[in-house]
């Protein structure tokens, strides 16, 4: 590891600490009104007739501050982080960075006043009102060119994969993030869609599933390519699997968004072309899994005592699952009963708590440990983190795997004479203790976030405290 | 770097230029988008489900209605109802002929949702009285025992906000919905004084019940 001092004069890390101390924390924010949510299903009347914390109300909340917050902030991090890494400059420009650092904050802050006053868009992970969107735009488009600068000034002379792939998530998430806010603004708390009807279900869900393919999966793979084999301290597996896993996944994800819309006032074709393209993505996304799984061939004894490797090896254990899990729920047959049910919940969460947490968490230890150049506070509480986080995401999606099957097989059932053997809220009541199960199962995840917060906290102060290291962080 | 005097090939190409990386990206992420979102907007089929003039009574929301809507979008109703039957035996008995395009060609944005804690509302219309859905927004336990429903009190108290409905009917007329000069001008007076309960009750009342299906007929071809 390279003495910090020279590696600060390099390359501008203030603003990826910046960033990693804000994932951390929103992450544990994230996480709590999740499972605030979560509680308000199983015991609804922690909604307390308060109309700010209505399950309605709070919900965008949980989604926005757990992708865009903490997610965004990790993406931030980790691309700042990898592009001066791999192309041996500093940022492009510190100022810009700084400015994407303060703007995406205040959008942040921002999100946390007006979702819960009701100010809303109405449109799924896209609720952010027209003025914040124009926010957003600017900020999203000063971080993509101070990373596409930053590139185009590297002295490397190939530009390493991780960087392909954050690339390429911030060009699609430029076009998603317009064309899906594209909206007629009547005042500062009120805007409609362009788009009508079947329009902009399309488009909703063009955006709603390459939010997830491209912010949640591509970028995080551009995590997962650099934080793998540099804490494994071994070459990726593959270079060729890797080139193939970019460019399918590039082109194809882009294509899955109309499988959310099977059966519905869509036309057909639309809706089997998105569920085609979804059973062919199964191939670049078990290749992708497989080469980072693969790169510790020989060495999965590393597995044994390095927590951060664990965080890193589970996350693609999770992203193998869901990858194989989402093409399935896209076939029709299987998507007639899953649709509408919690198995959709707990397939986002197997995603968004196994894989997106994991190997954000995973590549944040191992941040945190080279830019304070000190090691992590105390292993034990991220072996417990470890622990806490994976029990907890298992029970989560455990409890809607049964849930979801179990709403959709009573929902359909009749009887002998053909009429409908269970009311709808026969099924809500079935449900409470899946509900109930599932809030335990965030509340452990929880935990383990909170242990991450109080434990990275302690490894910062107590780098400031040594001596050497005083000096190495002005 | 490049091989000396052989061919780059296009790999290599795009990984020593971030312009072209750039450039090939920017291009080919745009195709999907393309192919599915485009013929939506032009081909016939899209909305056309055959309806004849009797059958097709689809009209703009009334201001109360459209007021009532944002009320339902504020809220986050669409977090948990959706708005679209699909053509499934059980969903027929359920809810009711299945949804088609038409039926929500005036709504920006669309409300169909993706997740049924709460039932499917495309046809709620003049399934329950105004004065069930006012108790049981009132008190949703009261009505239904088994709910997770919150209650929405506060709806009763609050008046609509009638000083923005002419520009929120201005706006939505921007966006091609049909809306008239007369319907602008009476916008403000229709909604004055109504509560938001009120104006919710009656864009429930209306979902659902502006096509009179005919029994047996395809109108999803």
């Amino acid at each position: 590891m390279s003495a910090i001092t020279t590696d600060d004069k390099t390359y501008n890390f203030d603003v990826v600490r910046a960033f990693t101390i804000c994932a951390v924390v929103y992450l544990v924010v994230g996480a709590l009104v999740g499972v605030y949510i979560a509680s308000e299903l199983a015991w609804p009347v922690l909604n307390f007739d308060i109309p700010y914390i209505t399950f309605g109300r709070l919900r965008p909340l949980h989604t926005n501050v757990v992708i865009f917050a903490f997610g965004g902030c990790t993406l931030m991090a980790t691309s700042f982080y990898v592009a001066q890494r791999t192309c041996h400059v500093r940022l492009w420009s510190d100022k810009m960075a700084w400015f994407t650092f303060w703007g995406w904050n205040l959008v942040m802050v921002l999100a946390v006043i007006t979702l819960p006053l009701g100010m809303t868009s109405g449109k799924e992970y896209a609720e952010l009102e027209w003025w914040i969107d124009i926010i957003i735009a600017v900020v999203w488009l000063s971080y993509m060119f101070n990373f596409i600068m930053t590139l185009a000034i590297r002295k490397t002379s190939h530009i390493y994969v991780a960087n392909w792939f954050f690339l390429g998530m911030m060009i699609m998430i430029t076009y998603l993030h317009v064309g899906n806010s594209l909206a007629i603004p009547v005042d500062f708390t009120k805007s409609y869609s362009m788009f009508p009807g079947v329009q902009d279900a399309m488009i909703q869900w063009w955006y709603g599933h390459n939010a997830v393919g491209y912010f949640l999966t591509a970028g995080f793979l551009g995590i997962m390519y650099y934080f793998i084999p540099k804490q494994a301290n071994l070459p990726i597996f593959s270079y060729r699997l890797s080139v193939l896993h970019f460019w399918a996944l590039m082109f194809g994800y882009a294509w899955l968004g109309a499988h959310h819309l099977q059966y519905t006032a869509l036309p057909d074709w639309t809706g089997s072309l998105g569920a085609a393209v979804s059973i062919a993505m199964i191939i670049p996304s078990w290749g992708g899994a497989l080469n980072g799984l693969l790169t510790l061939s020989g060495a999965w004894h590393k597995l044994r005592d390095d927590y951060i490797l664990r965080f890193l090896i589970i996350s693609l254990a999770f992203y193998a699952m869901s990858t194989f899990e989402g093409p399935v729920m896209s076939v029709k047959t299987v998507n007639a009963l899953s649709h509408y049910t919690d198995w959709t919940i707990g397939h986002v969460h197997s995603g968004a708590l196994g894989w997106v947490a994991m190997v954000s968490i995973g590549a944040i230890y191992h941040m945190v440990e080279r830019m304070w150049n000190t090691k992590i506070y105390s292993t034990a509480m991220m072996g417990a983190h470890f622990w806490l986080a994976t029990i907890g995401a298992v029970i989560y999606v455990c409890a809607m795997w049964v849930s979801g099957i179990m709403q959709g097989l009573m929902w359909r059932a009749t009887d002998d004479y053909g009429n409908l053997t269970y009311t709808f809220v026969e099924s809500v009541a079935a449900m409470h203790p899946f509900y109930a199960m599932r809030a335990i199962g965030g509340m452990i995840f929880l935990l383990g976030s909170i242990i991450m917060l109080y434990n990275i906290v302690l490894t910062i102060r107590n780098a400031d405290k040594q001596p050497n290291m005083a000096t190495a962080k002005a | 770097m490049a091989s000396n005097n052989e061919k780059m090939s296009f790999q290599e190409k795009t990984e020593t230029n971030v312009w072209l990386l750039v450039a090939t990206l920017a291009l080919g992420l745009t195709v999907a988008g393309i192919v599915e979102i485009v013929p939506l907007f032009y081909l016939p089929q899209t909305m056309d489900a055959g309806l004849t003039e009797e059958e097709d009574n689809v009209r703009p929301y009334t201001a109360l209605e459209l007021e009532g809507r944002d009320v339902y979008i504020r809220e986050g109703c669409y977090l948990c109802h959706s708005q679209m039957i699909r053509p499934f035996r059980d969903e027929k008995e359920r809810y009711g002929h299945y949804s088609i395009a038409a039926e929500s060609k005036y709504d920006h944005p669309f409300q169909w949702g993706s997740k049924r804690t709460g039932p499917d509302l495309a046809r709620v219309g003049g399934k329950y009285s105004d004065e069930w859905h006012f108790q049981h927004f009132i008190c949703a336990k009261c009505v239904v025992p088994d709910t997770v429903m919150p209650n929405y009190p506060w709806l009763a108290d609050a008046l609509v906000d009638h000083t923005t409905t002419a520009k929120k009917l201005a706006a939505l007329r921007m966006v091609g919905v049909p809306y008239s000069a007369a319907d602008e001008a009476g916008a403000a007076d229709a909604v004055k004084g109504k509560t938001e309960m009120e104006a919710l009750i009656a864009y429930l009342q209306v979902l659902g019940t502006m096509v009179n299906f005919q029994e047996g007929k395809d109108y999803r071809k």
